[in-house]
């Protein structure tokens, strides 16, 4: 079966060390994590953590049930590119003599969907907000200007057809068998971690 | 304070100042934990002295090695289908126990384990046998928590408890820092854990995928099942047998299912696997539809998987979603606890018989036994063969033994040749092929099924890798029975050479200590049988001793387990012998 991107995010409790334990159901099957971001999710003391792996989508539907098992982990969702919105954040630096220099910066800033961060005597710092191509077009550019620095974040991801949790998670589980619906409803309860 | 004059009665609801270790006991006290396996060290202290002032209602089994006492654990739970406790201390206490959560995470079975750790301000600092229990374990263990405050101990070991034993058992391992053991704190008494927001221990079953199911089994011309140890985990064995019986269909157990309903029950028809029998094996390839329960499709089991079942429409019964499709794609998946799915799959089936069907077993079966299973249980040779000794142990034991066994042939012997009328009666090692699993397990075992009669089956290998266990013997007294097959030789590695790698046997001859004369040296009574005419005596003998006791036997040095699914091979190229290699 062919590889393609698959973006997973995945809902959890904010356990420490939790990251670990996600991160070696990948390691143990020898697969690589090319994008790994977490953050607060919609929900109060729910984490989210949001992954970019290249596998074929077999191997991915049975990498998803193993980590919907970790205890902690509540819910994972499974997408590919067309079922998400996503972006990446990357910053540059470059000497400012030089970028003062030799172009319109204004006219660039444009052309590429970048922004200035910091604009000091030494060094500038742009921003490019986007996927892939937009930020690796910049890059390119850039290293025709002295770049001295260049850095980019893991891929953050908004499912489209998902509205929030709650009612993805009553969705799918009316269509899933292995998932009782009753149990969500302490998804939204942020301090009842051992609930009775 | 001193803790041991805090002792705390059970339940307390009261706001009282104790420390985190009574805690752990009135965790465990309120488990109904009876039996613990342990071995103290720095980092436990506090809990073992908290153990000290109920010694009367908590039977502390002191191992002799800490990989012993969750062996001993893993026993007890299988024997008796309750939680194995284990305690063991920071560092090298805890790394020890990481082969047998292995294997208890690989063969489902419920244990918590405590291990102490550094007092939290030293956690980081490579302190004195602080390792990092917490990631070390992850991979090997349903669940683990590291503890550093005494408020946390009854909530986190209710959630211990509670995912140990629920949904798909498995291990989970509690890391206790010391300074929370010697906290002082309000205690609040201990409540049980019903709920973890974020696991759901097993999905909730719809009709629909029954019904689908059963449409499948009435239509099936040749359906046949295969069961694993989720028959025994779900506790389940009747609901399975009145499935069994109401359908008519053959039946095979997999190492792990073995027991689950009587071996000689009309309808079961042998075991599966690399060395299971030749009919079930065979007739995998042949059935229409192939009814899996509880049971996950293991490698060992399936042999090569494109040359699996291909023609078989599947229907798999399972506790845990991630099973379905993961080896074997499934046309009918029935999610859920086969307690509740097996009674409403019966409901819904005719009642039927499949003669001609089962004929076909039984003549295959018939071609095994004449051309295998009458030369190793009647041997025409001088040389005592593994399969005697295990017919033997089966007239004298009628059946009723729990049989534990160790790793490589003699196991697979063992399961082959054992007559078990009772479920719970087959532990082994299964998914992790842990040697040195057999001695500990076996005392496990015994402290799990008191009134049972517990006999350990190993070679000459897998003896010597728990061997200091005799001295847990020696101290306790559980009456386990030890029979060591000896052939001398690392006997299935051997037999791989001798198939595979040209005779080239690398590192498989193995010599060995008198076992007898070791068994003695821990007060334990033994016997060494090197001809047939003593065998039964001294089985007989060793089964009527009201102590624990070894018998040697020196079998054939160079025997092979055969029938065999050769590795890259499928399920219908089973093989005889080497003839037909």
């Amino acid at each position: 079966m062919s590889k393609q991107e698959f973006t997973l995010s995945i809902y959890t409790e904010n356990h420490v060390g939790l990251i670990n334990k996600i991160a070696t159901m990948f390691t143990r099957r020898k697969i690589s994590i090319h994008s790994l971001n977490t953050s607060p999710s919609e929900i109060d003391n729910i984490y989210r953590f949001t992954l970019v792996v290249i596998e074929s989508a077999e191997v991915v539907q049975n990498l998803v049930k193993q980590i919907e098992k970790l205890v902690d982990v509540f819910k994972v969702f499974c997408n590919t590119n067309d079922e998400i919105i996503w972006q990446q954040m990357a910053l540059y630096k470059v000497p400012t003599q030089t970028i003062m220099k030799d172009i319109k910066v204004e006219r660039v800033l444009r052309e590429f969907g970048a922004k200035a961060v910091v604009i000091r005597e030494d060094y500038t710092i742009f921003e490019v907000t986007g996927q892939d191509d937009e930020i690796n077009k910049f890059l390119n550019f850039l290293h025709n200007y002295n770049l001295k620095e260049f850095v980019k974040s893991a891929r953050i991801a908004i499912i489209r057809a998902n509205e929030g949790v709650h009612k993805k998670v009553i969705e799918m589980d009316a269509n899933d068998p292995t998932k009782d619906p009753i149990n969500n409803e302490f998804l939204s309860k942020k301090t009842m971690v051992f609930n009775y | 304070m001193n803790s041991a004059q805090t002792i705390v009665p059970k339940k307390v609801s009261a706001n009282i100042q104790t420390n985190g270790s009574v805690a752990v006991i009135d965790a465990l006290m309120s488990e109904n934990v009876t039996t613990v396996f342990g071995y103290p060290g720095g980092a436990i202290m506090p809990i073992y002295d908290a153990l000290y002032d109920y010694i009367d209602k908590i039977n502390h089994i002191l191992v002799r090695h800490e990989q012993g006492a969750i062996h001993a654990a893993q026993g007890f739970a299988r024997s008796s289908g309750e939680v194995g406790v284990v305690f063991a201390t920071s560092g090298p206490g805890a790394t020890n126990l990481v082969t047998g959560l292995a294997d208890a995470q690989i063969d489902s079975t419920p244990v918590v384990c405590i291990t102490g750790q550094v007092f939290a301000h030293l956690l980081g600092t490579d302190a004195f046998q602080e390792t990092d229990v917490i990631n070390i374990t992850s991979p090997v263990t349903k669940w683990n928590y590291q503890v550093t405050d005494a408020n946390e101990i009854s909530d986190v070991l209710a959630k211990a408890f509670y995912i140990a034993k629920s949904g798909r058992p498995g291990p989970v391992l509690i890391d206790i820092t010391k300074n929370a053991q010697l906290q002082m704190f309000d205690y609040k008494g201990y409540s049980p854990c019903i709920h973890v927001r974020s696991y759901r221990p097993k999905p909730i079953v719809r009709e629909t995928y029954i019904y689908e199911a059963a449409q499948l089994i009435n239509s099936a011309k040749k359906p046949f099942v295969i069961f694993g140890q989720g028959v025994i985990l779900g506790k389940a064995e009747q609901e399975f047998l009145d499935f069994l019986e109401k359908s008519g269909i053959p039946a095979a157990w997999t190492i792990m299912g073995m027991s689950a309903v009587p071996t000689d029950h009309p309808l079961c028809v042998g075991m599966l696997g690399m060395h299971g029998n030749l009919a079930p094996n065979y007739m995998t390839n042949q059935c229409d539809v192939l009814i899996a329960i509880g049971m996950r499709f293991d490698d060992r089991v399936t042999g090569r998987l494109d040359k699996y079942a291909k023609q078989a429409k599947v229907i798999h019964l399972d506790i845990d979603p991630a099973e379905i499709d993961k080896n074997v794609k499934t046309t009918v998946a029935v999610w859920g606890d086969c307690k509740e799915t097996l009674p409403l799959l019966t409901k819904h089936i005719e009642k039927r018989t499949h003669k001609a069907w089962l004929e076909e077993f039984r003549k295959l079966n018939q071609k095994e036994q004449d051309k295998i299973i009458t030369t190793e249980l009647n041997p025409a040779t001088d040389e005592l063969t593994m399969g005697e000794v295990i017919k033997l142990l089966n007239e004298l034991t009628n059946g009723e033994a729990i049989t534990v066994t160790d790793v490589g042939q003699h196991q697979m012997v063992a399961c082959r040749y054992s007559h078990q009328k009772n479920t719970r009666s087959n532990i082994t090692s299964g998914g992790l092929g842990t040697m040195g699993f057999a001695i500990p397990a076996a005392i496990g075992a015994k402290f799990g099924a008191p009134h049972r009669e517990v006999i350990a089956i190993m070679g000459d290998g897998g003896a010597q890798m728990n061997i200091q266990e005799l001295g847990t013997i020696m101290q306790f007294k559980p009456n386990v029975k030890i029979v060591i097959l000896n052939n001398q030789f690392l006997g299935m590695v051997r037999q791989w050479q001798e198939l595979f790698h040209e005779k080239r046997y690398s590192f498989t001859d193995i010599t060995s200590p008198d076992f007898v004369m070791l068994a003695q040296a821990y007060g334990i009574n033994g016997k060494k049988v090197t001809q047939r005419s003593n065998l039964k005596d001294t089985l007989n003998e060793m089964l009527q001793s009201n102590e624990s006791y070894l018998v040697e036997v020196m079998v054939g040095k160079q025997d092979n387990v055969f029938p065999m699914v050769p590795q890259g091979k499928g399920v219908a190229e089973i093989v005889l012998g080497v003839d037909e290699l």
